[in-house]
């Protein structure tokens, strides 16, 4: 059982501002379903930028969703210059603390504000913009290098809790220990992996390809394809309708399904059927 | 508030008529067995008792059982006396879903240079025994295979697959069958199985206490030295009033099997039925037509399971999860990955594990709160409305 503070628990049980601003000013997403977390901040900005109302939707644990009702009450009133000096500690703090492994909620809320007043602003978020380092959570090298120097990260464990990164697989330990170091000044820097998709924006893009360019055609035929799961380059789908019965289901997903995605995402993919 | 104690695959409640029995134990009978006096023998005698229970739950004989303290030490005790006993051998099969009790020690032992093959399961989570079958080799010193799922329920057929894999070549067939002692039939006297792993405090005997069947005739090494206790087979001083009250627990359990089966069984399928029918997006996982009566592994879609728990301990509901929030990891178990749980309801899996000791009221109690529960937290996810209008 978790060690969460009453404050925690009951922004959890009532939390406040839950929805979404009709034309906001600003929206911020962060996570993603199959990352076990995910926050959709919406703000309206009035007159001398200050933030006049924020809502949120977030799918996650307690100090999720209790991080991001906190986020919420903090910013209402505050300039978009105030509220972008939040951090992810003055939310922890709000709620009179986190557990060690919870920080990443806190942190989640700071970066959907943060994207939100991106958005209001017309601007690209930086860190979101760098080389995927963490796969299994989508985490850029430039997100890590900002949480080791902001907050004084110096081994793994913390970067995990802070940002979930090498939480996963765990593949990606060295790169991320290489950056504590290049932070700290105390090793050379190790290379960074080439620019590529991280697994959330894998999934999103095969996700639109097949609304997109795969179910029309298979719906003509009264088929269709559902989407099960995605691990690394497998992609898992089950075709349904008459797809499901169909003798040559097994060329029109190769010939097809798995041609299309390797052309509009990436040339690795495979597809595999799931009965 | 009452409390709705729905997570028996976790633990159980001690049984009032073990406890009974275990506090004379703790009390008056405080000798040491090994001692040479009347003392020693007064304690040696509930011990022999507690063999002959436990072995005839199982159907095998008293020298067969081997006490030890929980069940994942009568899991390394097993592993660890098959490749002792065949050093020769450097390769274990498994499966990807077992308990980590098995599975980490595998992993670990693949670090040290054992070949281990880790057998993958079904959408429905039963194990491809194409594959089981064709990784045997002369070479396999054991092959460990839980005999029902934790999370799941579901139940392997580890008879056959003990009989098929020793005539294929593999030395040794163990078993963990911590989650089945109690709620199926298992004899023993006409199988193929070599080692069985129970724990007690999952058949309502305290924490603490496990036993390792070991059929007679079995090559072993001893993972615990230094003592001549259990025949030198497990050395330490015996935790008798828990080896005791395990004695009692599965004599309890032969005689509460049939409820088990019945009456559990129903309370479990209209907690099932009950939900299924009120919550849109969620769904059962597991082979449903080969399952422990206990256990109902149900998921929904876009929430996430430490939210669901937390709720339902608002109206003292106990269950657990398959998310990964709740246990401080952060991907979802590798039981449902492994099944290829998609990832919209992974996260959303709550297990539900029932015993003798619930009720009607228990079941009418979620089924009154959870429907809500799901409702509020769906109500407060982005994926929720995107979901509905996507279907729209």
């Amino acid at each position: 059982m978790w060690d969460y503070t009453e404050k925690v628990r009951e922004h959890f049980l009532n939390p406040r501002n839950v929805g979404v601003i009709e034309n906001a000013s600003g929206v911020g997403e962060v996570g993603s379903l199959s990352c076990g977390d995910a926050l959709k901040l919406t703000i309206r900005v009035g007159e001398n930028d200050i933030i006049e109302d924020a809502k949120f939707q977030t799918f996650g644990c307690a100090s999720a969703i209790a991080s991001s009702s906190a986020l919420t009450e903090m910013v209402k009133g505050l300039t978009l210059d105030e509220a972008t000096k939040i951090t992810n500690d003055d939310i922890a703090e709000f709620l009179g603390g986190l557990p060690k492994e919870k920080i990443h909620c806190s942190v989640m809320g700071r970066d959907g504000l943060e994207r939100a007043i991106a958005d209001y602003r017309g601007e690209v978020v930086k860190e979101t913009q760098g080389n995927v380092v963490c796969e299994c959570f989508g985490v850029t090298d430039l997100e890590i290098e900002r949480a080791v120097k902001e907050d004084g990260l110096t081994t793994i464990d913390q970067v995990i809790n802070h940002l979930k990164a090498g939480g996963g697989c765990g593949k990606c330990h060295d790169d991320i220990e290489a950056i504590i170091h290049k932070i700290k000044g105390d090793a050379p820097m190790e290379i960074i992996k080439p620019v590529r998709m991280s697994n959330m924006q894998k999934i999103k893009l095969i996700e639109s390809t097949l609304e997109r360019e795969i179910k029309p055609t298979l719906q003509k035929d009264r088929g269709d394809i559902e989407l099960v799961d995605v691990v690394g380059d497998k992609v898992y789908v089950r075709l349904q309708g008459s797809c499901a019965s169909c003798s040559k289901s097994q060329i029109t997903l190769k010939n097809h399904v798995e041609a299309k995605l390797r052309e509009l995402v990436t040339s690795e993919l495979v597809v595999e059927e799931v009965k | 508030m009452r409390t709705v104690y729905l997570d028996n695959n976790a633990t159980t409640r001690v049984a009032d008529e073990v406890l009974e029995e275990m506090i004379p134990c703790l009390r008056d009978v405080y000798g040491n067995p090994s001692s040479m006096h009347h003392k020693g023998a007064e304690a040696g005698e509930p011990l022999n008792l507690a063999r002959r229970r436990v072995a005839a739950l199982l159907g095998a004989q008293p020298e067969e059982i081997l006490f030890t303290s929980c069940g994942t030490e009568s899991d390394s005790t097993a592993i660890n006396a098959a490749l002792v006993a065949y050093p020769d051998r450097k390769h274990i099969i498994t499966t990807m879903v077992e308990h980590p009790a098995v599975l980490s020690y595998c992993e670990y032992l693949e670090k040290k240079g054992y070949r281990v093959t880790f057998v993958p399961v079904d959408k429905k989570g039963c194990l491809d025994l194409k594959a089981l079958y064709a990784a045997v080799s002369e070479e396999t010193a054991i092959v460990s295979i839980m005999w029902a799922n934790n999370e799941t329920g579901t139940i392997f057929p580890v008879e056959e697959i003990a009989k098929k894999v020793k005539s294929l070549g593999a030395a040794v067939f163990h078993t963990d069958a911590v989650q089945a002692v109690g709620k199926i039939d298992i004899d023993m006297a006409d199988s193929a199985i070599d080692m069985l792993a129970l724990s007690g405090h999952k058949l309502h005997a305290p924490k603490g206490v496990g036993a390792l069947y070991i059929r007679k005739g079995t090559k072993f090494a001893p993972f615990l030295m230094g003592g001549h206790q259990e025949k030198g087979r497990r050395a330490g001083t015996e935790n008798h009033s828990s080896i005791v009250a395990l004695g009692r627990a599965c004599e309890l359990a032969a005689e509460k099997m049939e409820e088990e089966n019945t009456r559990v069984k129903a309370l479990r399928d209209r907690l099932e039925k009950g939900l299924l029918e009120t919550i849109p997006n969620s769904f059962v996982n597991g082979d449903l037509d080969n399952r422990l009566p206990n256990t109902c592994s149900i998921s929904f879609e876009y929430v996430e399971g430490e939210a669901i728990l937390l709720m339902m301990n608002e109206f003292g509901i106990c269950a657990s999860s398959g998310s990964a929030c709740t246990s401080g990891s952060l991907e979802p178990s590798h039981v449902l990955r492994a099944m290829g749980v998609p990832f919209t309801a992974a996260h959303g899996t709550i297990r539900f594990s029932l015993s003798i000791d619930n009720t009607d009221e228990d079941i009418d109690t979620v089924l009154e709160c959870l429907p809500g529960i799901i409702n509020t937290l769906r109500q407060m996810s982005p994926f929720w409305a995107e979901a509905m209008a996507a279907k729209a």
